[in-house]
């Protein structure tokens, strides 16, 4: 099993609470798809793509320093950690961009159903990002020396499984929020 | 650094970014003309996308089977219930 069971337990419960999330969407969605697809309109589906873009590389980064750990090249596995931090601040910097060119707009968290669950569910994930932020800078400065042993790379993958769910959650976000018609 | 780069990961990598843009025109019409077809086709392909990172990024291939059938199933129901969702609520 790649890390430990805890992190994987809360993984689970994470992943749960997102489906809930997912469902309760499409759901009000079903009581008023004018009103959503409407909003939809208003929002940047560019923004949305280049952050999908973000997240899928970033993970890449991740799953790529955790092989490189196990694989005697760990000099990269730092490097490749702080990549995949670069890409979780691109998604970052392009999600404030995008909140305050809603926020200019005049659309928030009461505008309407739509807007309401657009701003709770990406701000939840966005929390996901920040915290992953965190985590990816505690790998990349504890794989910094090198001398990987199984704990060792334990708790790489134990951090990057993290990551990872934090990519797949945008990744339905993505489809669901900007893109489903 | 380039036995790393040629690794399985990387094909994964290329094939989610090449999904995302399939995913971002199929949105804005491109192939599918009906957005419930449309849209019901984005949702497929987020969940494949969704069990490759399960997969390959996370490696649950790998794991021990009651994770895979966890990681599976969870891919399977969740998809099939929004799916159905959206093709339910009225055009």
């Amino acid at each position: 099993m790649p890390g430990e069971e805890g992190v994987w337990v809360f993984i689970f419960g994470d992943m749960m609470v997102f489906s809930l999330f997912f469902i309760t969407f499409l759901y009000y969605r079903g009581q008023n798809v004018e009103l959503f697809t409407t909003s939809q309109t208003h929002l940047n589906q560019a923004f949305g793509a280049l952050n999908t873009f973000f997240m899928l590389t970033s993970s890449w980064f991740v799953a790529m320093a955790v092989q490189a750990a196990r694989r005697n090249l760990g000099e990269l596995t730092p490097i490749l950690f702080s990549l995949a931090w670069v890409c979780g601040f691109g998604f970052a910097v392009i999600k404030v961009m995008e909140y305050s060119e809603k926020i200019r707009a005049g659309i928030t968290l009461t505008t309407n159903d739509f807007f309401m669950y657009y701003y709770i569910f990406t701000g939840i994930h966005f929390m996901h990002v920040l915290i992953g932020m965190g985590v990816l800078a505690v790998l990349a400065r504890y794989s910094w020396n090198g001398e990987f042993n199984d704990v060792k790379i334990r708790n790489l993958e134990s951090g990057a499984s993290f990551w990872h769910v934090v990519d797949l959650l945008w990744i339905v976000l993505f489809a669901l929020l900007y893109l489903i018609k | 650094m380039t036995e790393l780069l040629r690794s399985r990961t990387t094909l994964i990598w290329f094939l989610l970014v090449a999904a995302t843009i399939f995913s971002w025109e199929m949105g804005h019409g491109v192939g599918l003309h009906d957005a419930r077809y449309a849209g019901a086709a984005i949702i497929v392909v987020a969940f494949v996308k969704v069990r490759f990172v399960i997969l390959d990024f996370m490696e649950i291939r790998h794991a021990p089977l009651p994770m895979r059938i966890v990681g599976e199933a969870w891919v399977l129901i969740v998809c099939t219930i929004l799916i159905a969702l959206f093709l339910k609520s009225p055009q």
